[in-house]
């Protein structure tokens, strides 16, 4: 990345329609920004919301537009910028497949068991662990695991929700 | 959540509730929203809803020749109107064709509502026969749009789709319609019932952000109004405002190729267009003016030259209605984000309200400067009596149709920017041209929409040889129709545009930009049973113009102009407001970084 570029969390309340989720998505291939992690799920079934996180990058010029852009798209509700207001925790969900047996085998357990990754599948010559954090967490523990026989690594991609009792 | 969610009434509230077909239910939808013209073609898509067509009388149905051309025409029908314009065409290739459209409406902010046919519900996904995914294509290419799969949301969903084209920033909607929907019966809602769960875009003005404006327009020393289309799709009121606001503070004014005639031309403290062929004066005053008041426009890349160079001494105001234009190509000191009609409306008020002044002083001096720079003359060119020289055509043009109520199209080349320049624009919404898409094709249909909706006016596409043949169809709708549109070719038998960039940038080799193989245009036009009429001298050109106007029919006017005519002034891309070229004798060095730009 070079000096200016920044990376941001947003998150964007849609309306959930068909065809939303490609709107906001189009936004960013067809203007040429970048997404590094998606996550979206319905939030509330009543008034029918998803919403959706996106970790992206760019110049503080570019996040601004990205924001604008966003909010320009007829069913976006309310877009957040967490990185920019601080208020907010972030958390992803990863699933990671180690492969070993021995003294390797031991020390990813150990491991797991120092970032609270919990194993959800054992076998005599692997381990599924389920780990939750923020992105930088994960990024060290699949590091670390990575020279003990790491084979597979599902991730969620961000979810973000602001500090407090205010909703976003 | 601070959003209303509430879904509208049961029409049962309301009385008994409306059962129709979903075709009915487009119609009766129509109607309820006040259209009186569509622009269209058949297909077996839509064949519901043309049937539901000829058992009504209310909605006059115009038969187009292609459906870039039905969208055009409605984009020509709501420029020229202020309404929404509304397309109906089918699946597949219908959808498809319209495409280049609605990209149009999309960058130049027109209302249009169209309306495609589906392949029923059950065939969706199985490539069926002209089956495309006509929401996948045009997501980009509206502002929203929707495929309908329930007819009982068939009513909700035209409703909502009329509001989000028309209110807001305008711009072209959607809404796909299966064939079995179009078929099935269900309830539907009127206008009145219906409320878009989330769409509620911000028109009001910031009153701290008003009067900021105004302390800062009461200071400036140098002052230019820089105003762009959103003037004119607020509405006429807009204009009117802007019109006062120009008499109360006594600043010039320059518009965008979009923004033509929401300030009369006629008025002193008009400078001209500004941008890549705007006036010297205009340019000049764009980037030493220390206040630019940026009225509904968008810094588009025509306007600002190299944006690093953009009038670097100045303060800016931009008042836009779409938050994501401000700060997007130019730093702004101080944005407005509102509807333009009531923005000017406060700026004028609380102008009066503080009985603010201009600088007359620091004005006179401005003013001083900125007559220096008209006195460049930069739309001057050298006549001659033997060809015709495209600038003398439209002056000529310009002078034999002032008097009547005259619409103006353009396809889009050098005959476009000629015509801007030169053509003197008196109100708004009678200027209709392609200025983000720049699209070739455009001005024939959209004469065609205007003339709809003005049966009486004088509607005169000024065109070039090779953009006319890519619509050139409509001439058959004009027929049809009997709209004595004038399409007015300025056939100087090159793509000019192009072979003037070839020029400038290429060393003169003019790779495909001759027009050759051209049709004789006279005979082709009496082939469509339209009037052809030929220009060859400037002798006999007002003679054969003032035949133009009075025949009663279509025409199609062969102009024969100096083909190697280049249209000055230029900024070269890559270069800045104050770099312009005004004649090739100014050289015309095109820098390295310049040559990558369009
Ligand atoms: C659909 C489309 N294709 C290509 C272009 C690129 N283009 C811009 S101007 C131009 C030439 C137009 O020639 P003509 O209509 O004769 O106008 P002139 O410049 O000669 O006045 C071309 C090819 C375009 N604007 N639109
Ligand atoms: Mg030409």
């Amino acid at each position: 990345m070079s000096a200016d570029v920044e990376r941001h969390t947003l998150t964007v309340l849609v309306d959930n329609e068909a065809g939303v989720l490609a709107r906001v998505v189009g936004l960013f291939s067809g203007r040429g920004y970048n997404i590094e992690s998606l996550t979206v799920a319905e939030v509330d079934a009543a008034s029918r919301t998803s919403r959706i996180s996106i970790v992206t990058s760019g110049t503080p010029a570019v996040i601004a537009q990205i924001e604008a852009q966003l909010g320009r798209v007829v069913p976006v509700r309310k877009v957040t910028n967490w990185t920019s207001t601080r208020g907010g925790i972030e958390r992803e969900m990863a699933l990671i497949k180690v492969a070993g047996t021995g003294e390797k085998r031991v020390e990813a357990l150990r491991m797991a068991d120092a970032f609270r990754a919990r194993p959800v599948d054992t076998t005599h010559t692997s381990f599924v662990f389920e780990i939750t954090g923020a992105p930088a967490k994960i990024d060290s523990f699949i590091d670390l695991m990575r020279p003990l026989g790491l084979v597979d690594v599902s991730r969620t991609g961000v979810a973000a929700i602001s500090r407090g009792p205010e909703a976003m | 959540m601070d959003k209303d969610n509430t879904l509208a009434p049961a029409p049962a509230a309301q009385g008994a509730p409306i059962t129709l077909t979903g075709a009915e239910m487009v119609i009766r939808a129509l109607k309820d929203q006040g259209v009186t013209h569509i622009f269209g073609y058949p297909g077996g898509a839509v064949l519901p809803i043309y049937d539901a067509l000829f058992a009504d009388e209310g909605i006059t149905h115009v038969l187009v020749r292609h459906e870039q051309g039905a969208v055009h025409a409605a984009e020509g029908y709501a420029r020229s109107t202020g309404k929404p314009g509304v397309v109906l065409v089918t699946s597949g290739p219908g959808a498809t064709n319209a495409v280049t459209g609605l990209t149009d409406a999309l960058m130049d902010s027109i209302p249009l509502i169209a309306i495609t046919g589906q392949v029923p519900t059950h065939l969706i996904g199985t490539d069926g026969f002209q089956e495309c995914d006509t929401v996948g294509i045009t997501r980009p290419c509206t502002k929203d749009n929707w495929l309908v799969k329930d007819v009982n949301n068939l009513s909700r969903t035209l409703h909502e789709a009329f509001q989000i084209a028309t209110t807001g920033r305008p711009g072209p909607v959607v809404v796909d319609i299966p064939k079995d929907i179009q078929f099935q019966k269900g309830v539907y809602l009127p206008p009145a019932g219906v409320q878009h769960r989330s769409y509620k875009p911000k028109t009001d003005p910031d009153p701290g952000a008003i009067a900021r404006a105004v302390e800062m327009m009461a200071e400036a020393k140098r002052p230019v109004f820089y105003t762009g289309g959103g003037i004119i799709n607020a509405g006429p009121e807009a204009s009117k405002l802007l019109r006062e606001l120009v008499t109360l503070t006594g600043f010039p004014i320059t518009s965008t190729l979009m923004g033509l005639g929401a300030f009369p031309a006629s008025r002193p403290e008009w400078l001209g267009m500004l941008g890549m062929h705007g006036t010297w004066e205009a340019n000049h005053a764009m980037h030493d003016c220390d206040l630019m008041i940026c009225l509904g426009a968008r810094f588009d890349d025509r306007v600002t030259g190299r944006v690093n160079a953009f009038s670097p001494g100045s303060k800016k105001i931009h008042l836009d209605i779409d938050a994501s234009q401000i700060n997007k190509i130019v730093h702004v000191d101080l944005a407005i984000v509102a509807d333009a009609t009531k923005a000017l409306r406060e700026m004028v008020q609380v102008w009066k309200a503080k009985k603010k002044q201009a600088d007359k002083a620091a004005l006179k001096d401005w003013w001083a400067q900125v007559d220096q720079w008209r006195g460049r003359k930069s739309l001057a060119f050298k006549n001659s009596d033997t060809l015709i020289k495209p600038q003398y055509a439209v002056d000529r043009l310009y002078e034999l149709t002032k008097d009547k109520d005259v619409y103006i199209t353009t396809e889009v080349g050098q005959h476009q920017m000629w015509a801007a320049q030169r053509f003197k624009f008196e109100e708004p919404n009678h200027w209709m041209t392609s200025g983000g898409l720049g699209t070739m094709g455009y001005g024939l249909p959209a004469a065609v929409g205007v003339q709809m909706a003005h049966p009486d006016a004088l509607v005169i596409d000024i065109a070039g040889e090779a953009s006319v043949q890519m619509t050139m169809q409509e001439m058959s709708t004009a027929i049809q129709y009997n709209l004595p549109i004038k399409i007015f070719i300025l056939n100087n038998e090159y793509m000019g545009m192009v072979r003037q960039w070839q020029q400038l940038l290429h060393g003169g080799r003019y790779s495909h930009s001759y027009s050759e193989a051209l049709p004789d245009f006279v005979k082709m036009a009496e082939a469509f049973g339209c009037v052809g009429l030929r220009a060859r001298t400037p002798q006999e050109l007002d003679g054969k113009i003032l035949e133009m106007i009075s025949v009663k029919k279509p025409v199609l006017f062969d102009c024969r102009v100096d083909p190697m005519e280049n249209c000055y002034p230029m900024i070269p891309s890559g270069a800045a407001h104050n770099e312009m070229l005004l004649s090739p004798d100014d050289g015309g060095e095109v820098s390295e970084a310049g040559k990558m730009l369009v």
